[in-house]
């Protein structure tokens, strides 16, 4: 008798009782609208209107129409995150030491929060033909209206990856930046390391996890690209992004299979891009970025 | 702009001396630059699109020839901006709402026990916020037009909790555990039952996390195209949809128009982007689970 | 309420806490008498906290029972107990004023605010927050923070108040203060406080009877005079700070008193733990431990430390053997110089050895 714990206990000791079933309805809704959609595109990525098994991936590998697009992609996203990043580093520096860097933050969440169909339409009008950057440009003298053309092209959507996406990489770097204890530097600075060493020998062994998830986390967005690769960029061809062929075989040839086998590939892309990243953070020190817990 | 006058004294943090070498100031000055070219373009679009929507004729010149502001009338009618308008709050509202109920007890859930497969779930809540919505985005509306949710408002609200609900979770997580469970348990001591904990102790320490998070939740739902676009029917567009449609078919319309219209969508995100940041730092509208300034 | 005037005593019988193998409880048993100050004394995770969250009824039991007079309470959930509690980082209400901090338990057991008020501010007067009581806990600092808990404790008028180190968050001086303040209270009020520490000095000026705990178990139940004086196991000994320890066989014995064989000397002392074989561990406190005269009886050591502590000095030395000395010296003696120690025979506890 002594030993008959009641199941409840038991199970209370294990940290389930009435406030963990609370979990239960949200995971139940992302169960329903994640997990099983995914599963479900998996599943009806094989089973092409062919009958083959794999017939959408063969399709989709053969046809320089549709693999070209994941190259297309890459073309904008790898090289718009690099820009971000790099820019983005120096500016959360010089940002950490600011004592009001609320203002900045403020503007620069700006084109996050209005988000790229707005960008788009701004960016039409401000990069157009007829718009104010263009003719600031000629009115430099350096150049001539006719040569320049900064929208329905692969740059418009280069434009607005850069201007919806610094922000977001530059608050998320900020964040890593102001978590290392400035403490570090003075340390390094009493020891004779110079501004560039004490960033090369203490900021940045300490900064690349972060930096690692910040390039993973803008990759994925910039690579996802989808409403300005259309409205800013050429849709038919040097822009044609694999969202864009995803959202055609969905919603224009209503082939859902197809679509799936897509979004599969969009998803294994990006999957194998994050990883390898992650893969080489792993090189690097990972720890606290606050030297001893206070 | 006033960027570089808002620097901290050298003292803080430039080393031991405060002195600069020539160097290092070029290079300050070119960071500066940077930001500000930035800065000024990024408003140059946004106003370019509020000129041009009160422009009555606007071409070849630096400025419109005149103002007006019956582009505004016309965008109202042409786009249908009322219905649009209202379809957008009945499902911002349904989301914000919905992810509150769900959202806030699971943090609760995560933030206060240890249970066997909570890391499996924090990666389940995880994955639609890394996840692009495109991505998932396509499977989730086959699932939808398949169980005849799609293009009806249930099936917009359905996606966009999606990535909502995990989103008030990962914010309050952090929230929840810096308030001290001994408070709770103080509450119980002196005899408050778990409602009445609930109601006098918990939800007003919960209040300002939960109104932070619904209202990040709020601005982004009004900003989400994506999954909206791919859910929505012809009467359960959002106003970013209808924008998008809109900007997709220029031509149809007059470019002004499409711009009052933009300007009406900005307001509206504007007000809340506004109200929001009363509460929180702009950095969490994308860093989410900011570390607390504990200590 | 009513409980107050009517109730005698508390008794845990066999209370026992299984889960997880750190902070379990065995078998507590004790009856506590109405108006006494009942100390738990252990270090971490010996269980005196997970004890007074079972009778808190913040943690299940899994054995036993609580019982006031006649009244079984551990079936009871933790708010229909109605007992006071100071929590160790006080558990303050950090959106409501002191006032309704402290009026919370009344209102949470419906009792009408023109009733509530007087004894609210009772309650604060006693705690001398007259003048705090419209602030919010964050804008209070933290002695004033902690007479608020007390404060919200008794304003119920409990029969039972538990006191979770209340004041380990505090600094030297203000510790003092409070535990005076806490000794007052309690005897104005006439009910049971149990109060957990790790602090013997604490315990030992505050409480009419300490428990000492180890291992979820109890060790020894005492007035302080009686722990202090004769601890019955060597690790409550150590606890209460018999710092040297010296293993030695005995070779003489006469009733209580022993003659033991140490480091090339002997030491006499007095049994306190029925010795098993002829190891034992003899244990004194460093204020009876003093340098003796080269040719008087005792045992020879090398000055390692010395500390200035006020009065005297107090100093660390180490035998041949390699046993450690903590001792009390007049003079400031020199690391390295050699030292004779020696102390009464009454004060050299004997503890059987392993």
């Amino acid at each position: 008798m002594a030993d008959a714990i009641p199941l409840r206990a038991r199970l209370a000791a294990k940290g389930l009782d009435g406030v963990t079933l609370l979990v239960l309805p949200a995971a139940a809704l992302l169960l329903a609208l994640f997990l099983y959609p995914f599963g479900y595109g998996l599943w009806l990525s094989f089973r092409p209107k062919d009958g083959s098994l794999l017939g959408n991936y063969a399709r989709f590998f053969s046809d320089p129409f549709l693999y070209d697009t994941i190259f297309t992609t890459l073309a904008l996203a790898v090289p718009v995150t690099i820009v971000n990043l790099l820019f983005a580093v120096p500016v959360a520096f010089r940002v950490r030491l600011m004592r009001h860097q609320r203002l900045l933050t403020t503007i620069l969440v700006l084109p996050i929060t209005l988000g790229t169909v707005l960008v788009a339409e701004g960016m039409l009008n401000y990069f157009g033909p007829q718009g104010w950057f263009t003719r600031a440009l000629v009115s430099t003298g350096l150049f001539n209206a006719s040569s320049i053309k900064l929208v329905h092209n692969y740059w418009g959507v280069f434009l607005s990856l850069l201007i919806t996406g610094f922000p977001f990489t530059f608050l998320l770097t900020l964040s890593y930046v102001t978590g290392i204890d400035p403490g570090l530097e003075q340390a390094a600075a009493t020891l004779g390391a110079r501004a560039a060493e004490r960033f090369r020998h203490v900021f940045l062994p300490l900064l690349v996890p972060g930096l690692a998830i910040t390039f993973c986390l803008s990759f994925v967005q910039a690579y996802s690209v989808f409403p300005s690769a259309v409205l800013l960029g050429a849709p038919a061809g040097p822009t044609r992004v694999i969202s864009i062929a995803a959202y055609q075989a969905a919603f224009e040839e209503y082939d859902y299979s197809l679509a799936s086998a897509i979004a599969m590939i969009m998803g294994a892309v990006q999957l194998v891009v994050v990883v390898a990243v992650l893969a080489l953070r792993n090189l690097f020190y990972r720890g606290p970025a606050a030297g001893a817990k206070g | 702009m006033t960027a570089v006058t808002l620097e901290a004294p050298p003292a803080v943090a430039t080393g031991p001396s405060g002195l600069r070498s020539v160097g290092s100031r070029l290079w300050i000055v070119a960071v500066w630059s940077a930001v500000i070219f930035f800065i000024v373009n990024l408003l140059g679009i946004i106003a370019a699109v509020v000129t041009s929507s009160f422009a009555t004729r606007w071409l070849r010149s630096w400025l419109p020839n005149d103002y007006t502001t019956r582009w505004y009338l016309s965008a109202w009618d042409e786009f249908q901006l009322h219905d649009v308008l209202l379809v957008t709050f009945q499902i911002v509202g349904a989301v914000v709402l919905l992810s509150g109920l769900l959202g806030v007890p699971a943090a609760y859930a995560m933030a206060r026990r240890d249970f066997p497969g909570k890391k499996v779930m924090m990666l389940i809540f995880l994955l639609p916020l890394l996840v692009p919505p495109v991505t998932f985005g396509i499977p989730l509306a086959t699932v939808l037009y398949q169980s005849g949710l799609g293009g009806t408002m249930a099936g917009v609200v359905l996606a966009n909790l999606v990535p909502t609900v995990p989103f008030v979770i990962l914010v309050m997580i952090p929230f929840i555990e810096q308030i001290d469970p001994r408070v709770e348990a103080a509450a119980r001591v002196f005899g408050a039952g778990t409602f009445r904990m609930f109601v006098h102790v918990l939800l007003p320490l919960l209040m300002p996390g939960v109104l932070a998070a619904l209202l990040l939740v709020l601005v982004r739902t009004i900003a989400m195209f994506e999954l909206t676009f791919l859910t929505a029917g012809p009467s359960s567009q959002t106003l970013v949809v209808a924008l998008y449609y809109a900007v997709f078919a220029a031509g149809v319309r007059a470019v002004q128009s499409i711009d009052a219209m933009a300007v009406v969508y900005m307001v509206t995100t504007l007000i809340w982007l506004v109200i929001a940041l009363r509460f929180v730092n702009p950095t969490q509208m994308v860093t989410r689970s900011k570390r607390q300034s504990a200590h | 309420m009513s409980l107050l005037s009517s109730f005698k005593s508390l008794r845990l019988e066999g209370v026992s806490r299984d889960f997880g193998v750190v902070n379990a409880l065995r078998d507590l048993t004790l009856e506590i008498k109405r108006g006494e100050f009942i100390a738990l004394l252990g270090p971490s995770g010996c269980g005196k906290s997970t004890a007074l969250n079972c009778i808190a009824g913040l943690l299940p039991t899994t054995r036993g029972q609580i019982m006031l007079d006649d009244k079984r309470i551990d079936t009871l959930p933790t708010e229909d107990r109605g007992f006071g509690m100071v929590f160790q980082n006080y558990a303050l209400f950090p959106h409501m004023t002191v006032r309704a901090n402290v009026g919370f338990g009344l209102k949470m057991r419906g009792v009408s605010k023109a009733e509530a008020a007087p004894r609210v501010e009772q309650a604060i007067r006693t705690v001398r927050l007259d003048t705090q009581a419209h602030k919010l806990p964050g804008h209070l600092s933290g002695g004033q923070q902690q007479r608020v808990a007390i404060a919200r404790a008794i304003a119920i008028d409990p029969p039972l108040v538990l006191m979770d180190e209340p004041l380990s968050n505090l600094d030297a001086k203000l510790r003092l203060e409070m535990r005076q303040e806490i000794r007052r209270i309690h005897q104005s009020l006439g009910c049971i406080t149990i109060y957990v520490t790790h602090d013997q000095d604490e315990a030992l000026s505050l409480a009419d009877r300490i428990v000492v705990l180890r291992d979820g178990t109890i060790r020894q139940v005492g007035a302080p005079e009686d722990l202090y004086a004769r601890p019955a196991h060597l690790d409550v000994a150590e606890f209460m700070g018999f710092r040297t320890r010296i293993a030695g066989r005995v070779q003489a014995k006469d009733g209580n008193r022993v003659q033991l064989a140490v480091s090339g000397t002997t030491l006499d002392g007095v049994v306190q733990e029925a010795l098993t074989g002829d190891a034992a561990i003899a244990a004194i406190r460093p204020d009876d431990l003093v340098p003796v005269a080269p040719d008087a009886h005792g045992i020879d050591g090398v000055v390692e430390a010395i500390e200035y502590r006020g009065r005297d000095f107090f100093g660390q030395a180490r035998t041949k053997g390699g046993d450690e000395l903590f001792f009390r010296s007049e003079q400031r003696l020199a690391p390295g110089a050699s030292v004779r120690l020696g102390a009464e025979p009454h004060r050299v506890l004997v503890y059987p050895g392993a």
